[in-house]
C-alpha cells in the first residue's frame, strides 16, 4: 500500500475537506483546484457538513483486494447538501434498509488495513443519522 | 513526619476549570449475555449484565474517539485550533506504536499546534487523561484540553470477562470554569500495585485474578478515592444529586454505591453496564455523559473511576446553567444506547476477529 498517497489524501478523507470556487461559489469534492462549472482556479479549502442523501447505490459481494474483510457492503453515490456527488461506502445499516433519497451523514471509519502489520487507512463513509436509526 | 490527611491529597488547580463540552459514543451492535452463555455454559446460570455493545468491522478506538470528540466540539462550539492537548485513554489502541490521538487530533482539526498522547491504565486511562487535562488548563498552559476514554475491550472466549468486555466511551473537553457546563471542584487519585488484571505485550486476551478483582482491587480503590475526596471537601453522599462509579459489571458499582451511602436513584442514570457492558476506559466517563444529559443546573456529581493494576480517580463536579444550552447540540448518550442491532455469537466472532482464517 502506498503510505504517502494515503497520507496526502488524509485531509479530504478524514474531514471531507474540498474546495470552493472564488468566481461562482460552486463547491468541489474531491478538491481539484479548477472549478467544474466556470473553469476558474479554485484553491480555497471548504469543509463540507457531511450531510447528504443517497443518490444511487449497489451492494458489493465480490470485493476488490483489501476490502474482502467487510464484504458484502453497500457503496453509494451520495449527493452532498452542498452539491457534489461522492462515492462512498455506507455503514451502520442493513442492506435492505437502503433507499434512494435516504438522508445520510458522514462518519470517519476504517476503510482498510494493509494486513496485520501494515498501516490502517481511515476515511469517510456515510450512515443514516443516529436519531433516524432510533426513530 | 507529620500525619497525613486526605486534604493533603486533594488535587485542585490554580485556575478554576470545568467541562466545557462532552460527547459519548456507543456502536450499534449488541450481543445479549444469554447468547454468550448459550455458547459456553449451555445457557445455565446467571449472567452479569443484559447485553454488551460491540464495535462493527470498520470501527476501532480511533474512529469511535473521533465521533465522541466531534460530539464534544458540537457542544462546546470552540475553534478546535485552541485545543492544546488531545489525549486518548484506552487499552485497545489499534496500533502498538503510532498514536491514536494524532489521528483523532487531525480528524477534528486540532493539528498541528497541539499536544497528543495515548494513555494506558486499564479501565482508568480516560480519567487519568482528565486529571492531566485539569492540570494543563488549571495551570494556564492551555485554554482547552480534550480527554477521551474509549475501548473495544478484549474478552477471552468463554472467560467470565467475555460477557462484559464491551465497546464505547466518551470525551470531555476541559476548559475555563467560566465556560463550563460542569465545574470541577477537586479531584483525588488513589493508586497501589495490585495485580488483579493484566495483559502482557502481544497477548490477545487479558488475564485476571478472579475473585481477587473484588475487595482488594475494585472496592478498596473506589472506596479509597471516593472517601478521601469527600472528606477533603467536607461532603457526604447526601450532598450529591448523582454519582457514577466504574462499571465492570452491574453488581460492583451498585454495591460500592451502597457502601458509600448512595441511594439507587443517585446512580441510576449513569449505570449503563447492564445495557452496554463494561466499556473499560470509557465506562465511568460515559456514565458521566449520561448524567450530564439529564442533570439540572446546580446538581452535584461524584465520579469515581477504577483501573486494574490498580487505582481510582475521583472527581467532584457541579453542573452550571450552561448545561441546558449545550445538551441538545449533539447526540445524547441515551440515543446511542437505544440505537441497537442485536447480533448472534457467530456475527460477534467475525466482528471481533475471533475466527482464525489461516
Amino acid at each position: 500500500m502506498e503510505v504517502s498517497r494515503n497520507w496526502r489524501l488524509q485531509e479530504q478523507r478524514y474531514k471531507l475537506v474540498g474546495e470552493t470556487c472564488d468566481s461562482c461559489g460552486v463547491k468541489l469534492f474531491p478538491p481539484r483546484d479548477v472549478c467544474l462549472e466556470c473553469e476558474a482556479p479554485a484553491y480555497e479549502l471548504f469543509t463540507f457538513t457531511g450531510l447528504g442523501e443517497v443518490f444511487s447505490y449497489t451492494t458489493i459481494y465480490d470485493a476488490p483486494a483489501g476490502f474482502e474483510n467487510t464484504a458484502p457492503y453497500t457503496v453509494a453515490l451520495v449527493k452532498l447538501a452542498e452539491g457534489p456527488l461522492v462515492t462512498a461506502q455506507l455503514t451502520d445499516i442493513d442492506q435492505e434498509d437502503v433507499h434512494i433519497g435516504m438522508p445520510v451523514e458522514m462518519v470517519t471509519r476504517k476503510l482498510r488495513a494493509d494486513g496485520p502489520e501494515g498501516m490502517i487507512v481511515y476515511g469517510y463513509k456515510f450512515r443514516p443519522s443516529v436519531e433516524t436509526a432510533v426513530a | 513526619m507529620t500525619e497525613y490527611t486526605p486534604k493533603q491529597g486533594l488535587m485542585k488547580p490554580n485556575l478554576d476549570v470545568g467541562i466545557v463540552g462532552y460527547g459519548a459514543y456507543v456502536p450499534r451492535y449488541r450481543i445479549p449475555a444469554k447468547e454468550i452463555s448459550k455458547m459456553w455454559t449451555g445457557g445455565v446460570g446467571g449472567v452479569p449484565i443484559q447485553e454488551k455493545a460491540v464495535n462493527g468491522l470498520d470501527e476501532d478506538v480511533i474512529t469511535m474517539s473521533i465521533e465522541a470528540a466531534r460530539n464534544t466540539l458540537d457542544r462546546a462550539r470552540i475553534d478546535p485550533r485552541q485545543i492544546r492537548a488531545v489525549w486518548v485513554g484506552s487499552e485497545s489502541h489499534p496500533y502498538a506504536v503510532k498514536p491514536s490521538s494524532a489521528t483523532v487530533a487531525e480528524a477534528i482539526g486540532a493539528v498541528p499546534n497541539t499536544q497528543a498522547a495515548d494513555w494506558e491504565f486499564a479501565c482508568k486511562a480516560g480519567t487519568e487523561a482528565m486529571q492531566a487535562a485539569i492540570a494543563f488548563v488549571g495551570s494556564g498552559m492551555a485554554q482547552y484540553a480534550l480527554s477521551i476514554g474509549m475501548d473495544t475491550a478484549q474478552g477471552r472466549p468463554g472467560d467470565a470477562l467475555e460477557y462484559t468486555a464491551a465497546a464505547g466511551g466518551a470525551a470531555v473537553l476541559i476548559g475555563p470554569a467560566a465556560e463550563a457546563v460542569a465545574v470541577i471542584n477537586g479531584s483525588y487519585s488513589f493508586v497501589t500495585d495490585t495485580p488483579d488484571f493484566w495483559r502482557r505485550a502481544h497477548a490477545n486476551y487479558p488475564s485476571h485474578g478472579d475473585r481477587f478483582t473484588g475487595e482488594p482491587a475494585y472496592f478498596k480503590h473506589v472506596m479509597g478515592a471516593a472517601e478521601a475526596l469527600m472528606e477533603a471537601l467536607d461532603r457526604t453522599s447526601a450532598d450529591y444529586d448523582w454519582a457514577v462509579f466504574h462499571q465492570p459489571n452491574a453488581k460492583f458499582p451498585q454495591r460500592v454505591a451502597k457502601q458509600l451511602g448512595f441511594k439507587p436513584e443517585q446512580i441510576a442514570p449513569g449505570l449503563l453496564s447492564p445495557r452496554i457492558g463494561n466499556t473499560y476506559s470509557g465506562s465511568t466517563m460515559i456514565g458521566l455523559t449520561a448524567i450530564l444529559d439529564i442533570a439540572e443546573p446546580g446538581d452535584r456529581i461524584l465520579m469515581v473511576s477504577y483501573g486494574s493494576g490498580a487505582g481510582s480517580d475521583a472527581f467532584d463536579l457541579r453542573v452550571t446553567d450552561k448545561i441546558e444550552e449545550v445538551r441538545d447540540r449533539a447526540t445524547t448518550t441515551e440515543t446511542y444506547i437505544s440505537r441497537r442491532t442485536e447480533i448472534d455469537y457467530a456475527t460477534y466472532s467475525r466482528f471481533r476477529d475471533k475466527l482464525k482464517m489461516s
